[in-house]
């Protein structure tokens, strides 16, 4: 920086290539938006494609729009089983989400505002229990499982889906930010007992703090393969991304399984993209608190 | 983690003498609260990850003894470290090591460089349209693994991909479907780039802007200021996504698995949770599978600690400990 000090010239008169700069720095951008949209896009012309067309990578012109056509069959192929998965799917990660992000704001809210012996123990378990590889734990648990006979059951898939350690981090962070010990004393000195303090002045602060966490918790269930593939073995139970895969499976003996994929891929995305679009600050907010970690 | 024991105790002492019984009622009060707010974390926490660990471990100590022999029935002997001897013997398990260790080697440093790089640029005061942008990047990571993968599985695929017809009617024959390690990689890239960038970028937003004032003052270039101040500021955000990269990498599944379903070139084994998979379910060994997916976490735990390790230097006062002591 020394060296940078001897051309005082330079700042004031070094203005001159920042459009050369601006252009490129944004043409990158562009491009990159390009990579990262181009699929999706591919998968929304794709979707209006028959077979036929699908296959041969015609393009997609007004006579060729099959839309109503593949949804049409996604409706019917199997009995309707796609929009069984659907609501499978739903289940799972909406309940699923609202349970996890309500237990790990309890424990979140706990770690934040008591302290109590071992905390700081207990805490770092939880902070271990984020590292740990999720599907090197999804065998033990298809065995255990099976022990206990709730393998292929809705509640294999559901209750493993309800821990989620970062979760339990994401909101002690959200709590230090959010409930100011002022508010709970206050609540004490009016008589309020501890967990009606929690409900009625904790919660109600740190809702945006839940609602991240089930943001991204509704994305872990609803992006979750490993585990329903080891659980499930009934396609009445299945999630919509294992449902696609088994129909995937099938499309070599069967090619006009293809629309039905391409299809169902694109109506799976639906709920995420809304929510994403529609959450971004809880989801950006997520993201900061996780990474000052 | 210990700053709240030392100070406490002194008073606690005190308090006792002056009032035990009041003291007690006091802490069981105290107590109640966060073991019931607490409980229902730690019940299924100790249910979903602490028992199934165990069990892996257990299991991975035994074997059925009909493995090897051909005879059927069931009975469990145990082996020891056998089935981790097995395991590490296989040649398809280590090939499938090795081929998650390039895929490790070449997608980490891409994908962080990208993200680093895009949140730089995104960062730079050269942007219009910050929020577009962003949310456009991040638009990947909304997409489940297992629907972008079959996207970009019939992006490869010769026929229904415009991207191949295009290279054809250039003249290139490209065989995308034939080589897995940058198939898988771009998949994976496509899918985290975005979400890392979003992080980057809000560590880069937060950085004091007179600390970028003063580079400039002292005659600092973007791309000087970029490299010299912006990202040595950010290093405990670079080393939070590197150990969730790294322990994400490790866990390889969903796009394989996929690719595996299309190609021939993607074998049953590809990836270590692949092999861990095909031993359970299509071999029924289940020691060798528990023992595959045990030394899987063992390379998770390890690489944690080194990238911990290596990134300790600013890290150490990050987690809001102290604070949060305070405020009771």
């Amino acid at each position: 920086m020394t060296t940078a000090i001897a051309q005082p010239a330079t700042p004031p008169s070094g203005r001159r290539p920042w459009s050369l700069s601006r252009a490129a720095v944004n043409g990158a951008l562009v491009l990159a938006t390009a990579y990262t949209l181009l699929p999706l896009g591919w998968l929304l012309a794709a979707a209006a494609k028959n077979t036929g067309d699908l296959l041969g990578g015609r393009t997609l012109t007004p006579s060729t729009w099959h839309l109503g056509a593949n949804l049409h069959a996604l409706a019917t192929t199997g009995d309707g089983i796609y929009f069984r998965w659907y609501l499978n799917s739903l289940l799972y990660a909406g309940i699923g989400a609202l349970l996890c992000a309500l237990v790990c704001v309890c424990a979140g809210y706990a770690f934040h505002v008591y302290s109590f012996p071992g905390k700081e123990q207990l805490f770092g378990l939880v902070l271990l229990g984020v590292l740990v590889p999720t599907t090197a734990l999804a065998l033990p648990m298809y065995l255990l499982a099976s022990k206990v006979g709730v393998v292929n059951t809705f509640w294999a898939v559901f209750v493993p889906s309800l821990v989620n350690p970062f979760g339990v981090y994401l909101a002690r962070v959200f709590c230090a930010g959010y409930v100011p010990g002022e508010a709970l004393e206050a609540a004490r000195v009016d008589g309020a007992g501890e967990l009606r303090t929690f409900w009625s002045v904790g919660l109600p602060m740190v809702m945006p703090g839940l609602v991240t966490v089930f943001l991204f918790q509704f994305t872990a269930i609803w992006n979750n393969f490993f585990l329903p593939l080891v659980m499930l073995s009934d396609d009445r139970l299945f999630p919509v991304s294992l449902g696609l895969y088994s129909w995937n499976t099938q499309t070599h003996a069967f090619p006009e399984y293809y629309p039905l994929v391409v299809t169902g891929s694109l109506l799976g995305i639906v709920p995420l993209v809304i929510a994403f679009v529609a959450l971004q600050r809880h989801w950006k907010a997520g993201l900061t608190a996780g990474s000052v970690k | 983690m210990s700053p709240t024991v030392p100070t406490t105790a002194p008073r606690a002492t005190r308090a006792v003498s002056a009032a035990p019984s009041a003291r007690a009622a006091a802490g069981r009060r105290r107590y109640g609260a966060p073991m019931v707010l607490l409980a229902p974390f730690f019940v299924l926490f100790t249910a979903a990850t602490l028992v199934p660990i165990g069990y892996a471990v257990y299991l991975s100590l035994f074997a059925e003894h009909r493995s090897g022999l051909g005879f059927g029935g069931g009975e469990t002997v145990f082996t020891g470290l056998g089935n981790y001897t097995r395991a590490l013997g296989d040649a398809a398990f280590r090939g499938g090591f090795l081929n998650l260790a390039q895929y490790c080697l070449l997608y980490i440093p891409l994908m962080m460089c990208l993200a680093l790089g895009l949140a730089l640029l995104l960062d730079s005061a050269l942007v219009r349209a910050r929020r577009f942008f962003q949310l456009a990047l991040f638009l990947p990571h909304a997409v489940p693994g297992t629907i972008a993968a079959l996207v970009w599985v019939y992006l490869y695929t010769p026929g229904i991909s415009p991207v191949i017809g295009a290279l054809n009617s250039v003249g290139t024959r490209a065989d995308l479907l034939g080589h897995p390690l940058p198939a898988v990689v771009n998949m994976a890239v496509w899918e985290w780039t975005g979400y890392n960038l979003v992080i980057f970028f809000a560590a880069l937003q937060a950085i004091p802007r007179e600390v970028l004032e003063a580079a400039r003052v002292d005659g600092a270039g973007p791309l000087r200021t970029a490299l010299s101040i912006k990202v040595p500021l950010i290093r405990s955000s670079l080393a939070v996504v590197g150990l969730f990269t790294v322990i994400g990498s490790l866990q390889l599944f969903t796009e394989p698995m996929i690719l595996h379903g299309t190609t021939p070139s993607v074998v049953s084994t590809w990836s270590p949770n692949m092999y861990a998979y095909t031993a359970a379910f299509e071999r029924h060994d289940y020691g060798l599978a528990a023992a595959s997916s045990v030394l899987l976490a063992l390379a998770a735990a390890a690489l944690s600690f080194v990238v911990t390790r290596a990134t300790r230097t600013r890290s150490g006062r990050t987690r809001p400990h102290t604070e949060t002591g305070a405020a009771v």
